[in-house]
């Protein structure tokens, strides 16, 4: 075998580039068997990091204020030295763009082909809710039509108007996910094309749901038994919207529907941190350790790439000062190097907990697993005593209800199983993020919108909810009541407007008029 | 299968028109800090941008999200002396609790600390305030013409035709010229093709068809291709650019009585001046002029900072700027700008020799004449000597008089302030 280093110095060049990834990718393809989109790797300088961080990785975005701050807070953090720059920035794209930073070493551009166009780029093409949620193929056009569908909007109805709407709409954005049904994707031109048919459609459907107003006078007693709308309480709230809102313009449904699409398209990645991470760390590790075994790469190499490795899956103990949550990268990496110890090297431990997988071909394990699960599932499926012990993890309960906190269970026999379970609902999105759906409208009354929030272990809203349902209103035109239920006890209630206290009830309103957000 | 693309030289600014939203949304809160920065920094240091900070929770983008309260259970690593069931006091402030959740939002409650880049400093330092008279010179028949495009045109000379355009026009025109005639070709040839096979032997009509189908032919390939009535220019029209040359002279007193304090305070104004000059002309000149009891024209190291003793004459500095008007700035080509520092000291009988150049011979030629009185004192005879002069020519003649340093950007703004159109 040629045990001729690729490179020796630490400088790059756009040749060694092509060499380093010409040799990772044979190593990931021809002995790993990973699947990958084509790559398209751009390099990039500090200052176009800095763009590309402040547009939340997005390779084009339309224009709004907040990616502005986003960038304004990079900017100074990087100047000031306060924090460096991200290595690599990976889009979920066909072929997937990965941006390499100029001031990088040989090394760390190495390190950074292994990780983002091998580790993140076969994650993207195999994990199942990638694959069902996301169009890696049409996405970047479709952030083309929705960047110029904007600005055209902003021409037409001001920058304010389209400002005001995404505002609210960002606001929401979690909020404008399907979460159980697949959407149907479609291309960007086909978009384009459908967009105008849409536009009458939908105007048209609003108009029929709303056409019986005002309430006749006679029909007034048949109200009792008119049935509930929506008859399913619905958790889209933006789609809700989108579809239902009685006074919103057709762009500005189709502004809502760009918001909901991008929020789609992110949603998977919100799910797969842990394994995201895990997976292409663990990889990185792996094809680099590969190219070292074959004598492609000098022991300095592996020095530096050890170095740089070492610190992003450095987990700081909880009483840090630098703690600041799980580390994603410590956690993934830690499983996936696991699930191969129990695949390879299976202790009785393993055996007990993992029968069906100690002792099976690890690749094959470890393929299943990225594609088949995401960060909660995967938790409550892998994580393993051995984890938990090395991470020393401890579960914290923190109840109002009591003036002190317990330790629910820490790394021994009993606590493993709770651990877990602890674990697995902390990346449980559906825990993460209040639960808030549309309950009903008023079709013949007020037209006013009615959403219930179901608490999750007793949790009130945050503090920002009246500005959230100022949001609301923004969008849906009229009044917006929220209900938090305990079980089915209803325990708060918000409205705007404000409803007035009890003694005031009779006095005829004037407040209709809501103070711009 | 990967590409590898240098995209280093591509634009780096893609952020640019986010972080111009940012500054359009939070203008007001900007414009205070910058205030507050004017205040805060000597004027002698306006070459660099600002640190701008904005209370976090009035740039928050708000989010549902789990409040204080119920049951919250979370798993950290590093677990070394708890064992299980351990009970332990909640740590006040939030401490490991939530911690994780809040830093993705931002610095809660912390302010959010930007920094703005010097033109932006100076836009918003320098909003709200006009310079007087802008429009005087544009009557003065100097002015210089800028070609500005104003569409297409049917005339125009060959290095302008609009290759587009005119493809376009001409297409048209042989589609409105042949469109009839082809139809009815199409429509021959299909006859034709039809009674051959029905009626091979029906040679009159056939001929008959074959000669249309011939004469069509040859009308559709008479239109010609492209045609002079096709041509489009772009065209190019002058509109009249005003006169963007600026003179600004600084006159100052450097008598015995000028303190290097006053004459400190008289270069913050001088350089408050000259930055917002600067925002308006393309070009601008600046001219310094000491004087105690004759005047001269210096370069600014010594305008500022050599020192002379002895008594005060203003007028000499007033016949020695208006000779240099004549001499190297006519008034229609160029804005004239002066102000003049003094701590108010003149000799007596001078003021109001200076009264009547002012009124008589230099104002007329002026943009704008603003004198700032330098002293904790009372007026004397200069001031009011000037008030003349002010009530004469109140549109472009100001005076104000400043204490401290703390007085230069508010009598600054005053002097620049805005006003309605008379």
């Amino acid at each position: 075998m040629n045990r001729q280093p690729i490179s020796t110095g630490s400088e790059w060049t756009f040749d060694l580039i092509r060499d380093y990834d010409k040799e990772i990718g044979r190593i990931a393809h021809d002995v790993y068997g990973l699947e990958t989109y084509p790559n398209q790797i751009e390099v990039i300088t500090a200052e176009q990091m800095m763009d590309a961080y402040a547009s939340v990785g997005m390779p084009l975005g339309y224009h709004h204020w907040s990616y502005g701050k986003h960038f304004l807070h990079t900017e100074k953090n990087y100047t000031r030295g306060q924090m460096g720059l991200a290595y690599e920035i990976v889009i979920n794209s066909d072929p997937c763009i990965a941006y390499l930073m100029e001031e990088n070493t040989m090394t760390m551009q190495a390190l950074v082909i292994a990780h983002a166009c091998y580790g993140h780029n076969s994650f993207f093409k195999g994990n199942y809710l990638f694959k069902t949620w996301t169009d890696a193929s049409a996405i970047v056009d479709y952030l083309v039509f929705a960047k110029q569908y904007i600005s055209r909007c902003e021409e037409r109805h001001g920058i304010d108007a389209v400002e005001d709407l995404l505002d609210s709409c960002h606001a929401l954005m979690n909020y404008g996910v399907d979460r159980y049904k697949r959407p149907y994707p479609i291309s960007a031109e086909e978009e384009r094309r459908r967009l105008i048919e849409r536009e009458e459609h939908m105007q048209r459907q609003v108009n029929d749901l709303w056409r019986t107003i005002p309430v006749n006078p006679n029909q007034a007693d048949e109200q009792h038994e008119e049935p509930r709308y929506p008859s399913e309480p619905q958790e889209n709230l933006l789609y809700f919207i989108e579809k239902n809102a009685p006074l919103l313009e057709p762009w500005q449904r189709e502004v809502i529907r760009i918001v909901r699409k991008i929020a789609q398209y992110f949603y998977p990645q919100r799910q797969t941190q842990v394994m995201n991470e895990g997976w292409a760390t663990f990889w990185h590790y792996t094809l680099l350790n590969h190219l070292y075994d074959e004598g492609k790469v000098t022991d300095g190499f592996m020095m530096e790439f050890l170095q740089s490795h070492t610190s992003v899956i450095y987990q700081p103990p909880f009483d840090s000062n630098w703690y600041s949550g799980i580390n994603p990268y410590t956690l993934g990496f830690a499983m996936m190097q696991d699930i191969r110890r129990i695949c390879e090297h299976p202790t009785e431990e393993d055996r007990r907990w993992f029968p069906d997988i100690a002792g099976s071909d690890w690749l094959e394990t470890i393929k299943f697993a990225m594609r088949t699960f995401k960060d909660e599932s995967f938790i409550l499926q892998f994580l393993s005593p051995k984890v938990i012990r090395d991470l020393k993890l401890f579960a914290v309960v923190d109840d109002d209800k009591r003036d002190y906190l317990e330790i629910a269970a820490i790394h021994d026999d009993e606590g493993y199983r709770v651990v877990r379970e602890y674990l697995a609902a902390q990346y449980n999105l559906g825990n993460r993020e209040p639960n808030i759906q549309v309950w009903e409208v008023d079709r013949r009354g007020d037209r006013s919108l009615s959403l219930r929030h179901q608490r999750h272990e007793g949790k009130p809203l945050g503090e920002t909810t009246d500005e959230m349902l100022r949001h609301l209103h923004r969008l849906w035109g009229f009044d917006i009541h929220l209900q938090s239920l305990d079980g089915d006890t209803v325990v708060g209630e918000a409205h705007i407007p404000p409803r007035p206290s009890r003694d005031e009830e009779r006095l005829p309103r004037f407040d209709m008029n809501i103070p711009p957000i | 299968m990967s590409y590898v693309i240098d995209r280093r030289l591509n634009g780096k600014n893609k952020s640019t028109v986010n972080r111009q939203r940012f500054l359009r949304r939070y203008k007001s809160h900007i414009k205070k800090a910058v205030e507050q920065a004017v205040g805060r920094r000597s004027i002698t240091d306006m070459d660099h941008g600002e640190q701008i900070s904005i209370p976090g929770r009035d740039i928050d983008e708000p989010i549902f999200h789990h409040g204080q309260g119920g049951r919250q259970t979370r798993v950290h690593p590093g677990n070394r002396e708890f064992t299980s069931g351990d009970q332990i006091a909640r740590p006040q402030g939030g401490g490991g609790q939530g911690g994780t959740q809040a830093s993705n939002s931002g610095e809660g409650e912390d302010d959010f600390v930007f920094q703005i880049t010097q033109d932006e400093f100076l836009d918003f330092m320098f909003e709200d305030l006009a310079l007087p008279n802008l429009i005087k010179r544009h009557l003065a028949g100097t002015d210089t013409f800028k070609p500005v495009r104003a569409g297409i045109s049917q005339q125009g000379n060959p290095s302008r035709i609009n290759i587009v355009r005119s493809m376009r026009a001409a297409h048209a025109r042989r589609i409105a010229l042949s469109g009839g005639s082809r139809s009815r070709l199409r429509l021959a040839m299909r006859e034709l093709e039809q009674l051959k096979l029905t009626q091979p032997d029906n040679l009159d009509d056939i001929k008959a068809l074959e000669e249309e189908i011939h004469a069509l032919r040859r009308r559709v390939a008479r239109i010609p291709f492209l045609d002079t009535f096709d041509l489009r220019y772009n065209l190019i029209t002058k509109v009249p650019h005003p006169s963007s040359k600026a003179v600004m002279f600084c006159l100052m007193d450097v008598s015995g009585s000028m303190t290097q304090a006053t004459k400190d305070l008289a270069k913050r104004f001088y350089i408050l001046l000259y930055l917002f000059l600067q925002r308006n002309y393309e070009r601008i000149e600046v001219v310094f002029i000491r004087h105690h009891t004759s005047a001269k024209e210096v370069d600014e190291e010594e305008f500022f900072y050599s020192r002379e003793t002895g008594g005060t004459i203003v007028s000499s500095a007033l016949r020695l700027m208006q000779q240099i008007v004549q001499d190297r700035y006519s008034p229609n080509e160029w804005n004239i700008y002066c102000a003049q520092a003094s701590d108010g000291d003149n000799w007596n009988d001078d003021s109001p020799i200076c009264r009547d150049l002012l009124i008589n011979e230099i104002m007329p030629a002026m943009q704008y004449y603003c004198y700032v009185e330098i002293t904790p004192r009372e007026h004397q005879a200069l001031w009011y000597e000037y008030e003349q002069v002010a009530a004469k020519f109140p549109e472009s003649f100001a005076q104000q008089q400043i204490v401290g340093a703390g007085d230069i950007y508010p009598v600054f703004r005053n002097l620049f302030q805005k006003r309605m159109a008379s």
